[in-house]
């Protein structure tokens, strides 16, 4: 086994994780960061993509206004290339409470939300599909954030200044020696080799997998309540300004437009295992029919593909049980020196994706305070790598970009303008032949055709150039393929339903993938399934309708 | 009201994008990314980079200006994606921000220029034709040198049709109810809409369509009016194109509202296209009543025509024509979505071999060939008709559009006429006219 050394090592590599990273390593710290999966697989890459104004819990908890409010300042200027600056709307449809407005507005001026309220005829001119039913509308200073390019621009940024940025390395066991945790072995899940990771301070970031990963550290009462949420992508921009519905938050009251779709979210359902990713068809119901109260015409609209994520809602056993109930939207971070009289490991979770960086803050002040140095925050002024320029993304930068050369080279992924050289770029760099991983960093097959025609050209690509064998290539295909086809069942109807017909045609018809030869022993190799891991990683199962419920 | 059904409308026709399932059959049938790398294709330019565009940002593919708007695509999209009108959309977008070129806004007007060159019509035509001046106007305006210019007639349809209906009226006073009545035994009425074409450059071909129709007892009248708007459309200039468009519809609105069972009638395809449908949903103007009720009630001359025989009442007293056509279906009388009713018409004629041309576009798109960046394109496009037409052995070829004509002479040298041609010379109008 091989061992590293470091400062800090950090247990999971969401957005929080990865913030912690970047924190520490812009601290002058050495870092090492660990993933059973990939980079922002879990709850981080499962979100709606919202950059909260605050004006959502301007009324329900003014404490988490507050912070997103500075943190929503924060994120604007030094992730700048990651947001898009779509503005948010809280509009009053003929089913809220009327009497919500007001509270709403009085809500937003204590907090600080910068909140005015327009006529709305107005909000209707800049938002045609809107229900032309509302009776009020508030502009927030709500925006959309793409969390992969986020966390993949800290973790470069990480990477620059030392960081050892390790996915697919799931922690096995966390070494502690009496009241001493001193790093953590992690297993390789592409070699199977296990190395051991021998840290000053240990950061358990896992998010709804805080408590199992405590627990690996003998600490008990670590309880994170897992909240399912469904959210749908919708084909394209139905609106391109962030629309909530102006009423105290609840199930499918958000629009969020963000890079080619519009997503509406979400249900909250308690769950016991982080990596349950049920899609109750009922769910799926109530959000197409939310959506048709805020765009009429929603239902005929066509939804891309569903998918869930888990909310870790932390709830801490051994304070007192009224206390919790307060914080359980807020993040948590434990210092189990203090709480448990056990040195070196931190537990940083709860929270939302718009508070990340504050609470990387928090953690590696907690560090510094552990390894009783004084290293001043720097992430709040920094910049994140490419977002120097301070200019916000804007939805035409692909579309410029392929404009500049267009008689240049082939388009792998049409719908989301992948070119060749992208994807050639991204299969050297990451070393990656899951279509997945890659998927995150390129947006690969995530618009409508979900894959159809896409696939194939990659796993040729990834076939040529990395000289992987026909057997593995296959592999990744049908990896693909399958974690595509489990967001698209759950929406199988009108324009959607006759894509996948196109595209069954294209893989069972045309290519004969249930055929295709695999190796089992590389098959879905790198967790391809998703952070689910829930079912059908490679094998012959492959697309099969059949296996739909 | 409107606001709502505009937002309706705007919303379907963006909406339209979500029917696209990426099969690629527009692009296979496009004719201008077949013919040149500068337009990406249907697929691309439409419902693909429809999803990165976001009202009120600036326009960032200017290459979806090289989409001739001859609609193809929208016609062989098996899933309704409406991506011509997409294109266009964004097309107009694209203008308003960069501006439109002069040569625009010049060669969009074709009822200025007919005012302009119908007086001084030798010597327009003369200039036309002139070598030096059309180098200069390709220089100064970026209209292409060798694009084909149709010449002036010197003298307006409309002119003709005042006198004719003079005429009429006083043959009606003496002789009335020529020709078989309609089912309440009263004449039809048609009102026919000629289009700038028939105006100023073939008034000839107005002519033969108001005889035709006479032939077949119509009571023809011909209100004043004025261009469609859609060169104006087509070349992304939507506001100016509304207004004409509107202007037109009040013209021929008002002699349907006097007679329920009146209907507009014309041989300009293209402009009976935006009649019909452009005219509401690229432009957006689906809650205009005037529009709606012309829209309602325009046919193109030979789906009339054809109509009638279908209930037999055609006169089919054809003399043999004993000639070759080759004909060609514009692609915007492909986008009424009535087949070809000129092949079953010139089938009538007894003698007449037709010859249906096995080619998309010819190419021209209205004024897209005539601008200096895009007339290679033109020509490329229409190569292979124009390859087809001369392997035919035709010395006539048949069309329903103008502009269309025009570009098929340039590319061939052979005639191109209207298919009502082939009608009236059968009918033996010509004969009498003489």
């Amino acid at each position: 086994m091989s061992t590293l050394s470091t400062d800090v090592l950090v247990i999971g590599g969401g957005a929080t994780g990865v913030g912690v990273a970047w924190d520490a390593a812009l601290r002058g710290l050495d870092v090492v960061l660990v993933d059973r999966h990939d980079l922002a697989q879990g709850t981080s890459g499962r979100f709606h993509g919202l950059l909260h104004s605050g004006g959502r819990y301007a009324v329900k908890d003014p404490q988490a206004a507050r912070e997103c409010v500075a943190e929503n300042r924060i994120l604007r200027r030094v992730a700048a290339d990651c947001i898009e600056d779509t503005g948010g709307l809280f509009v009053t449809t003929p089913w809220d409470d009327p009497g919500y407005a007001d509270r709403f507005a009085a809500g937003c001026a204590e907090t600080g939300v910068r909140c005015e309220e327009v006529q709305p005829s107005q909000a209707l001119r800049g938002e045609p599909r809107l229900n032309p039913r509302i009776s009020r509308a508030f502009r927030v200073p709500d925006a959309s954030i793409d969390v992969w390019k986020t966390v993949w621009a800290m973790s470069h940024g990480a990477q620059q200044r030392g960081a050892r940025i390790l996915p697919y390395h799931e922690v096995v066991t966390i070494d502690r020696s009496g009241d001493v945790v001193g790093g953590a072995v992690a297993r390789d899940a592409r070699s199977g080799d296990e190395l051991r990771i021998e840290a000053r301070v240990t950061v358990n970031a896992t998010g709804a997998w805080a408590g199992r990963v405590a627990q690996m550290a003998g600490i008990e009462g670590v309880r994170v309540l897992p909240g399912r949420g469904i959210m749908i992508a919708m084909n394209h921009r139905l609106v391109n300004t962030v629309v909530n519905r102006c009423q105290m938050p609840t199930d499918g009251d958000i629009i969020v437009p963000i890079r080619t779709v519009s997503v509406i979210g979400t249900t909250d359902q308690h769950t016991d295992d982080p990596d349950d990713h049920t899609v109750p068809q009922e769910e799926v119901d109530r959000m197409l029919d939310e959506g048709e109260r805020l765009v009429p015409g929603f239902r005929r609209a066509r939804a891309l593909r569903v998918w869930t994520g888990v909310r870790p809602l932390f709830e801490d056993a051994k304070a007192d049980s009224t206390a919790t109930r307060d914080v359980t939207r807020a993040h948590a971070l434990l210092d189990h020196e203090q709480r448990d009289g056990v040195r070196g490991l931190l537990t940083i979770t709860g929270g939302k994706l718009t508070t990340y960086r504050l609470m990387a803050q928090e953690t590696v002040d907690a560090v510094c305070r552990q390894l009783g140095e004084s290293r001043p925050c720097r992430t709040e002024t920094e910049p994140l790598p490419g977002s120097e320029s301070g200019e916000h993304y804007r939805l035409g930068e692909r579309l410029a970009r392929k404009e500049a050369e267009l008689r240049g080279e082939q388009l792998i992924c049409e719908c989301e303008l992948v070119p060749r050289s992208k994807l050639e770029r991204a299969i050297a760099q990451t070393g990656s032949t899951d279509l997945d991983d890659i998927r995150r960093q390129l947006r690969l097959g995530m618009g409508p055709c979900q894959g159809g025609f896409c696939t194939y050209r990659a796993t040729g690509i990834l076939h040529e150039r990395d000289g992987l064998r026909a057997l593995e290539a296959d592999a990744s295909l049908l990896a693909f393929l399958q974690e595509r086809w489990k967001g698209v069942w759950p929406v199988l109807y009108g324009d959607q339903l006759r894509q996948a017909r196109l595209d069954e045609w294209i893989f069972q018809g045309v290519l004969g993938v249930e055929r295709l030869p695999t190796a089992p022993e590389t098959a879905g190799a790198g967790g391809a399934s998703g952070a689910g891991g829930a079912s059908g990683a490679g094998g012959a199962s492959g697309l099969a309708p059949r296996e739909a419920p | 009201m409107s606001d709502l059904i505009d937002m309706i409308e705007h919303g379907s026709l963006r909406g339209s994008l979500d029917h696209c399932v990426k099969c690629t059959i527009c692009e296979t049938a496009c004719p201008v990314s077949n013919a040149t790398p500068l337009f990406p294709g249907p697929k691309y330019a439409g419902p693909q980079s429809e999803r990165y565009r976001v009202a009120g940002e600036p326009s960032v593919d200017a290459s979806v200006d090289y989409c001739s708007g001859c609609g193809i695509c929208s016609q062989v999209c098996p899933q309704g994606v409406k991506i011509a009108e997409i294109n266009a959309r964004a097309r107009d977008a694209l203008k308003r921000e960069h501006g439109v070129p002069l040569r625009d806004r010049i060669i969009t007007r074709p009822t200025w220029l007919g005012r302009i060159g119908t007086p001084v019509a030798p010597i327009a035509n003369l200039a036309l034709n002139l070598r030096p001046a059309r180098i200069l106007a390709e220089k100064a305006l970026g209209v292409h040198r060798d694009a084909p210019a149709p010449r002036f007639a010197g003298r307006r349809f409309s002119t003709w049709a005042r006198a004719r209906g003079r005429e009429r009226r006083a043959d009606r006073a003496t002789a009335p109810g020529a020709g078989p009545p309609d089912h309440r035994g009263l004449p039809r009425r048609v009102v026919y809409f000629h289009g700038c074409g028939t105006e100023f450059y073939e008034p000839w071909e107005g002519e033969k369509v108001v005889e035709v129709l006479e032939h077949n007892g119509f009571q023809v009248t011909v209100p004043r009016q004025g261009c469609c708007g859609l060169p104006l459309q087509s070349s992304g200039l939507f506001d100016d194109a509304r207004r004409t468009v509107l202007r037109l519809a009040r013209s021929l609105s008002a002699p349907l509202r006097d007679d329920a069972d009146a209907i507009i009638v014309g041989n300009a395809t293209s402009c009976t296209l935006m009649l019909k449908r452009e005219g509401r949903e690229i432009l957006g103007l689906e809650d205009d009543p005037d529009l709606r009720l012309v829209s309602r009630r325009t046919y193109d001359i030979c789906e009339l025509l054809l109509a009638l025989h279908d209930r037999g009442e055609l006169r089919t007293d054809f003399r043999p024509i004993r000639e070759i056509v080759a004909y060609h279906a514009p692609c915007q009388q492909q986008g009424h979505g009535i087949g070809k009713p000129a092949l079953d018409l010139l089938a009538l004629i007894p003698g007449l071999e037709v010859r249906e041309m096995n080619a998309r576009c010819c190419g021209i798109a209205g004024t897209y060939g005539l601008k200096a960046e895009k007339h290679g394109i033109s020509m490329a496009v229409g190569r292979d008709l124009f390859d087809q037409v001369l392997a035919s052995g035709a010395p006539t070829v048949a069309c329903d559009s103008e502009t269309c004509r025009w570009q098929i002479a340039h590319g061939t040298g052979r005639r191109s006429v209207h298919p009502i041609d082939f009608l009236h010379r059968a009918y033996g109008l010509d004969d009498a006219g003489a």
